[in-house]
């Protein structure tokens, strides 16, 4: 068995230490005897809906974020909505997130989203929502915590056809009125919580490892447990520092 | 600078401001002898409650110029340096030396010292502020990096900022500026690209001191003329190093002061040779990493601004004391405790670099790392995923992990390939320290985020190993 792994615009979307995700994914992988294999698609560069099975596309600096909205519905919105459509996975973070909508506004700026989502991102009045955060979300198994850290300037409005990752339980979430967070559809989540969201929450991880991998071999694992101490004791500092 | 003159004009309201001062000096004094600490904040704290004024007021008494410091890593130890320089020639500036470098630290020292030159290090954020206010004559800038996201928000725009304060002072402030980061570089030319006056540039070109490859938290990507990728023929620290724009053609300014052959010794500093317009320094710094180098790099070039001479330069930087924290070693039950701040991924790595080296001379090494995420070290402590700690996976034989998050410092060295039996969690800082301290083979490397740092501080001095900091 192998995770297949694509990274978007690696080096334009990391601003939180992205790849802290990427890393947990490897190692939970490698100690489990499943292959772990990572490419990056950067700007210009196509996408294969076919090659990869779990998606990832961090957050960037504004700049980046503009020359990437542009970049991926130029070169990859096709190929990213097929691979949706067809049970991939895709964790879209923060700027990724964003950009998963039908557009984002960036100062005067109306940036193309990838349509992937029914959502839309808009500036209001209002400082940038900040902080530790904390929401339940229920992702097939009963309801769980996430628990991360939110930055973000944009207010996330949820569309009709788009439900949403959680509810909060502490912090702000898609715009700090509605008592939403992030965007689920099929095997596509977005999310506000950012950078290293995953070696915060491991069940989440292993959650998105299981997707991908029974989207390559038709059956869910049962993934092996590992001794997640560590893991679950980093899961409850997060969750008390949003809690606090 | 227009709002200073207007204060100061207004010799009627003198008495009263006169009034102010020794009010917020009485408090500053009630706060020390209390012994709860606090003293380098509070009196300006109230000062500026009184008046919102009070730095352009009180500055406007160093009638031989000012000196401002700016940086996300080495604003301490580069105004420290620079003291110690301007000491070596005699001189005893206004110097807010605790490291407080928000607008109540810098009232603080205005407050409580006397002199007639400034010397003052300020945080990235208040830097327009407090230039406003003070009218400096000298601006140092050393970089910018990735640091506290949830406080300062991203670094282009922070150097947008800087940009429109540096172009509303040219012409009556000179600027030491580092040729290396594009992000500091830029700054000296005006919107056509051509070099504003008064601009002297800093930088290593010593291209055996180069990064193997470019890291990962590597922050200025874009030309800030044209937005197009920068080309790296080498980078020395995160993405400070030698870049030009294939597009628009901008390149690294050549630096007037540069250190052109360095050797690293580890924890015991570095040797460099130094070209300035007026000859070379041969610079024995006693501080390790070409991140001090960098630093010495930006002193030098202020201290020549101020005009000291290029050998007592020299020979004070031989004599520099770390600042708290970076880079102090203090005796723990017999047991040498070295303090290395990390407070952000370009800063961390330079300390993991630096303690790579030393591991291969002195073997596996001890380590307390304490993780806090208080507003003064950024709430936000994804950064630690940014740093390389995978740098010393297989260099440490034991680490403590303690602090607000210290699961999560855990958690992180864990999946950098520590050995997991290496890894102990113990929240708090004190008996985090003694476990560190008692189970050690030697010395102990101690890395505390800021606040951290500043819990380190007051134990030690509780315990009678430290001085009081404000002291």
């Amino acid at each position: 068995m192998e995770l297949r792994v694509l990274s978007l615009y690696p080096d334009q979307m990391n601003i939180y230490a992205d790849r802290g995700n990427i890393l947990f994914l490897q190692r939970r992988c490698e100690w489990r005897g499943i292959g772990f294999v990572h490419d990056g698609a950067g700007p210009g560069e196509p996408v294969d809906p076919g090659t990869h099975d779990l998606f990832y596309i961090g957050g960037g600096q504004d700049r980046d974020q503009r020359a990437v909205a542009a970049d991926m519905v130029a070169s990859k919105q096709e190929a990213i909505a097929a691979a949706a459509d067809d049970g991939a996975v895709l964790l879209a973070v923060c700027g990724g997130y964003q950009l998963l909508g039908h557009s984002y506004q960036l100062g005067e700026e109306k940036l193309p989203g990838l349509g992937i989502a029914d959502l839309e991102t808009v500036r209001e009045p209002g400082a940038r929502l900040i902080g530790n955060i904390a929401i339940e979300a229920d992702l097939g198994s009963g309801p769980k915590l996430i628990a991360g850290f939110e930055n973000h300037g944009g207010r996330t409005y949820l569309g009709p056809g788009a439900r949403p990752l959680g509810k909060v339980v502490s912090g702000h979430g898609n715009n700090d009125r509605d008592g939403l967070e992030g965007v689920r559809r099929d095997n596509v989540i977005g999310t506000y919580l950012h950078g290293p969201l995953l070696p915060k929450n491991a069940w989440l991880a292993d959650h998105l490892i299981a997707l991908a991998l029974e989207r390559r071999y038709g059956t869910r694992p049962e993934l092996e447990p590992l001794p997640d101490e560590l893991e679950a004791a980093a899961h409850d500092s997060a969750r008390r520092a949003a809690q606090s | 600078m227009e709002r200073a003159d207007r204060v100061v004009e207004n010799e009627r309201s003198r008495p009263v401001f006169n009034a102010k001062v020794a009010l917020a000096r009485t408090i500053g004094r009630a706060s020390r002898a209390s012994g709860r600490g606090g003293g380098t904040t509070l009196p300006g704290r109230v000062l500026l409650r009184l008046d919102p004024e009070a730095i352009a007021r009180l500055g406007h008494g160093l009638n031989r110029g000012t000196t401002i410091i700016s940086a996300t890593n080495g604003k301490t130890t580069t105004a420290g340096m620079i003291a110690g320089i301007l000491a070596a020639d005699g001189r005893h500036p206004v110097h807010n030396r605790a490291g407080s470098n928000m607008t109540w630290g810098v009232a603080t020292a205005l407050l409580e010292q006397r002199g007639e030159e400034g010397l003052f290090e300020v945080d990235e954020a208040w830097l327009p502020r407090v230039t406003e206010q003070l009218d400096p004559s000298l601006i140092v800038l050393g970089n910018l990096f990735r640091d506290q996201l949830d406080r300062y928000g991203e670094m282009e725009a922070l150097a947008d900022e800087w940009a429109r304060t540096i172009a509303a002072r040219t012409g009556r402030t000179r600027f030491v500026l580092n040729a290396d980061d594009p992000l500091i570089a830029d700054l000296g030319r005006d919107p056509k690209g051509t070099a504003r006056e008064g601009v002297v540039y800093f930088g290593i070109e010593d291209a055996s001191q180069a990064l193997p490859e470019l890291q990962h938290a590597f922050d200025a990507k874009h030309c800030r003329r044209c937005g197009h990728p920068y080309a790296y023929e080498r980078a020395f620290v995160g993405h400070l190093g030698h870049y030009s724009c294939p597009n628009c053609g901008a390149e690294r300014p050549r630096p007037e002061v540069a250190a052109t052959e360095i050797e690293l010794r580890g924890m015991d500093g570095s040797r460099s040779r130094v070209r300035t317009p007026s000859g070379e320094i041969e610079l024995d710094l006693p501080l390790p990493g070409l991140y001090n180098v960098y630093n010495a790099l930006a002193a030098i070039a202020a201290g020549l601004q101020l005009g000291v001479e290029p050998a007592r330069i020299g020979h004070a930087l031989e004599g520099t004391r770390a600042a708290f924290g970076r880079v102090e070693t203090i005796a723990v039950a017999d047991v040498p405790v070295s303090i290395l701040l990390i407070k952000n991924p370009a800063g961390a790595n330079e300390v993991l670099r630096t303690l790579l080296l030393e591991s291969r001379e002195r073997g596996p090494l001890d380590l307390w790392i304490a993780l806090n995420d208080k507003i003064a070290d950024g709430r936000d402590v994804s950064w630690i995923w940014d740093a390389d700690f995978e740098l010393l996976a297989a260099a440490a034989r034991r680490v403590v992990c303690s602090g607000t998050r210290a699961p999560e410092m855990a958690l992180r060295l864990k999946y950098a390939g520590w050995p997991e039996e290496a890894i102990e969690v113990i929240p708090g800082v004190e008996t985090s320290l003694d476990a560190a301290v008692q189970g050690a083979d030697g010395r102990v490397f101690a890395l505390p985020t800021y606040t951290a740092l500043l819990e380190l501080r007051k134990l030690l001095s509780d315990r009678g190993l430290a001085k009081e900091f404000w002291r």
